[in-house]
């Protein structure tokens, strides 16, 4: 599945394009299908995703939300590996797995 | 369709510029257009032939025209230098001392902006092809008409 | 240390309200991220992988405690409560919002600090020597001519827009702290031997060095430049460079690459006559500037005739005391190094309170003074023999009383995939395995001198080619894999570090860290470290231990 994601222009934070909104949240990430570059295109022009791109993902194991097919992608869907303290999900023992 | 932005009071030249080696073939033509990579010191011998110098930034990074720029007026070129191109209105103040003293950017400039932009720094670290004194000469004012 | 005076300010001021415009600009609409990214990369805001990040210059290395106390305080006020040292003696933040940006940037004024030209295809930070002005070995100090050299390559407006960046280094010593032939532009103050034998003060210069994905060293391009004529002689080598460089490619675009393609005769040639060009122009600084900032860089008041004794008996502070403490020129002093490598920790980092507790022991024992190293550590210069303990103690205390200058778990590592966009693979699990791998500090002691330095990707933000072992992370199929390097160098004697064979994941790079290790250990003769053992057997006497 092809699902887009970038940064907030004002704040930088990592967003996920959610079907209607950006949204922080790596479950929310919706399917765009063949829609990437209008919706990116849209998106950009009214500022509201700043390096908006569409990546691949698959749906997540556990069976809610999609898992980044590139690791690069799945660190910025919580945050550094290295400090679990300042990622998405600090009380989550396996949220680094999840990443790697 | 928005006026160029120029930083002179004589008339506007109005001949076509013609490329760098055209201009060396033809004897009558006096504006000529520098592309990035042109090397401008080849119209070392004919400047007093020349009122426009055309210099071309294809893209915004490319910062060969700068130097194109002030080489010109290090060789005593006194004409027009125009800048062309992808012109980002934030550089005009660094192409102003560079020597250049008109500009026809792909997008024209919003005039907040070039003003914003010409006023912007109040002072100079170094000397370059305009008339600023640089901060050193303001400190140092023994050297101030070095 | 250099004190702005009204014209600093004013220009440092005048960048932080354009910046706050363009800012306004790129939010409102205004401006495209095209378009606003080489400004915003001027005032070294970076899109990461987590959100802006924002990397502040700290001129040389150098800073005092105000300015690390309002270090501190931004990363409290505007980010999560911590900093990282880099390679080339500045501090990133990880966590920036673009809209607090030109406030950051406005706080940062206050206290004479900036983030300008600290990205993008710009003159770059100078870094010197962290051990100017404190070391027995130096000519002079080397500060003076980078705060110049500083001043004349900020709002360079025929350098507006470079083919790449471009690196500057500035030391004043045989020994070299500084990586000089890494850089793109380099000086080594020399004396200059004439009839008298009094020796006039200029420059070796070197051209042409740099890592990234195509390393090269610099070569010596001229013997001796007389101090007074540098600016004109940058100028020249940056306009050949910007005249003749490729705008095309821009993996191809570093000096590096120009003065490997003309060839370092011609390159050397084209210089010159540029150089006598710009000499007919007069645009260097007077002897007068030079003499105006040397003044801030005269020695603080050491006090003579202190207490040369220090009590050891304590043997974690003699063990701190043998590997962290250097000499210092001035009777009764010491310099002093702080590792921000603490075992198993992230390299570099360093918590608010940790900068805050650095700043009181500066203000207090070291006349106000710090450094940064591009070893990712810092160093409070000038601190009596006598108060070594009681700055131990504090350091201790902290979290940054590590006794491993040098050694093997000394890691520099850049912040790889944890943090930046550009990276294939993580470095800095990688480094914190390694350093507990070796944790032990007699095999350390016994091991001796290991720089170990980690890239996460191709542009060598870690320095591997630079490092007596070094790793860089590559993706091979969709996962972290990473090379082995040996025998790389940014010392005096400058070499690149070598290939030894295929790749690893990231526990086999430990286990293979550890073989090339043993094997040193297993095959040095008597005073040799890891990297002379290298330079005697080559790659081929590690080859077969590391590989089987």
């Amino acid at each position: 599945m092809k699902i887009l994601t970038g940064n907030n222009l004002r704040n930088g934070r990592v967003v996920w394009w959610d079907g209607q909104g950006w949204s922080v949240h790596v479950e929310d990430a919706a399917d765009v299908g063949d829609q990437a570059d209008a919706i990116l295109a849209r998106e950009d022009a009214a500022c509201r995703v700043n390096g908006g791109y569409a990546i691949e993902a698959e749906p997540d194991p556990s069976g809610h939300g999609v898992r980044p097919s590139h690791i690069k992608d799945r660190v910025r869907a919580y945050g550094p590996t290295v400090r679990p303290d300042l990622t998405l999900r600090p009380a989550d023992p396996d949220a680094g797995t999840w990443v790697i | 369709m928005a006026e160029p932005l120029r930083f002179r009071d004589d008339a506007v030249p109005d001949e076509p510029a013609v490329s760098l080696d055209a201009f060396l073939d033809q004897s009558n033509a006096a504006s000529v257009r520098l592309e990035a990579g042109d090397d401008v010191r080849r119209l070392g011998p004919v400047l007093d032939r020349i009122r426009l110098i055309e210099v071309d930034f294809p893209k915004f990074r490319d910062g060969r025209g700068f130097s194109s720029a002030r080489i010109l007026r290090e060789m005593g070129y006194t004409g027009e230098i125009k800048a062309t191109g992808d012109v980002l209105v934030d550089l005009v103040f660094f192409m102003r001392r560079c020597g250049f003293d008109s500009f026809a950017p792909n997008v024209p400039f919003n005039d907040d902006d070039v003003q914003a932009a010409l006023t912007r720094y109040p002072y100079v670290y170094q000397d370059a092809a305009d008339p600023a004194v640089p901060i050193w000469r303001l400190r140092h004012p023994e050297f101030q008409n070095g | 240390m250099y004190k702005y005076d009204q014209y600093d300010h004013a220009m440092v001021r005048a960048r932080v309200e354009e910046f706050r415009d363009q800012t306004r600009r790129r939010i409102e609409g205004k401006l495209n991220d095209d378009q606003f990214k080489p400004l915003r990369l001027k005032n070294g805001l970076y899109l990461q992988l987590h959100a802006y990040m924002l990397r502040v210059a700290i001129p040389y290395g150098t800073l005092n405690s105000s300015q690390m106390r309002t270090l501190a305080h931004i990363a409290r006020k505007y980010d999560r409560g911590y900093g990282h040292f880099t390679t080339r003696q500045n501090i990133q933040y990880n966590w920036i919002k673009l809209e607090e940006a030109p406030d950051i940037l406005a706080e940062l004024a206050e206290v004479e600090m900036h983030a300008i030209q600290t990205s993008g295809e710009s003159i770059r930070n100078i870094s010197a020597d962290q051990y100017a002005g404190a070391a027995a070995d130096e000519i002079v100090d080397p500060r003076p001519w980078a705060e110049m050299i500083r001043q004349m390559t900020t709002f360079m407006p025929e350098f507006s827009y470079l083919p790449r960046k471009f690196k500057i280094a500035v030391i004043a010593t045989a020994a070299d702290r500084a990586a000089l032939r890494w850089h793109d532009f380099a000086v080594r103050i020399v004396k200059s031997p004439n009839e008298n034998g009094a020796g006039e003060i200029g420059f070796e210069v070197y051209a042409g060095g740099g890592m990234g994905r195509t390393p090269f060293i610099a070569y010596k391009i001229r013997d001796f430049l007389p101090t007074s004529q540098i600016l004109s002689y940058l100028q020249a080598v940056l306009r050949v460079w910007n005249r003749n460089a490729r705008r095309d490619n821009i993996h191809k675009q570093r000096m590096k690459i120009l003065v490997h393609e003309l060839g370092e005769e011609e390159f050397r040639r084209q210089v010159e006559e540029e150089f006598q060009h710009f000499l007919t122009l007069g645009d260097d600084f007077p002897q007068a500037e030079y003499d105006r900032i040397a003044a801030y860089f005269a020695p603080p008041p050491f006090e003579t005739g202190l207490n040369e004794d220090i009590d050891r008996s304590d043997p974690d502070f003699a063990l701190w005391l043998d590997r962290q403490v250097a000499a210092h020129k001035a009777p009764g002093y010491a310099i002093v190094n702080i590792s921000l490598k603490p075992t198993g920790q992230i390299p570099g980092d360093i918590s608010a309170d940790q900068m805050d507790l650095v700043a009181d022991l500066a203000e207090r024992y070291s006349f106000d003074e710090l450094r940064a190293t591009h070893a990712q550590n810092l160093v409070l210069p000038h601190v009596k023999k006598q108060d070594l303990c009681q700055v131990w103690t504090a350091l201790n205390e902290a979290g940054l009383g590590e006794a491993n200058l040098d050694l093997v778990t000394d890691i520099i590592a850049c912040p790889g995939l944890d943090y930046c966009s550009l990276a294939n693979a993580r470095s800095i699990p990688l480094a914190q395995k390694l350093s507990e791998r070796f944790a032990d500090p007699a095999r350390q002691e016994d091991v001796g001198e290991l720089k170990i330095k980690i890239s996460g990707c191709i542009n060598a933000c870690g320095h591997h080619h630079a490092g007596n072992i070094g790793i860089l992370g590559v993706d091979r199929k969709g996962s972290e894999s990473y090379q082995l390097l040996l025998g790389g160098s940014g010392d005096e004697d400058t070499t690149q570090a070598k290939i030894a064979g295929p790749g690893f994941d990231e526990s086999g790079i430990v286990d293979a860290v550890e073989r090339a290790v043993d094997r040193y250990v297993q095959i040095r003769e008597p005073g040799e470290r890891f990297i002379d053992t290298y330079r005697r057997v080559g790659m081929d006497g590690f080859k077969e231990a590391i590989y089987g």
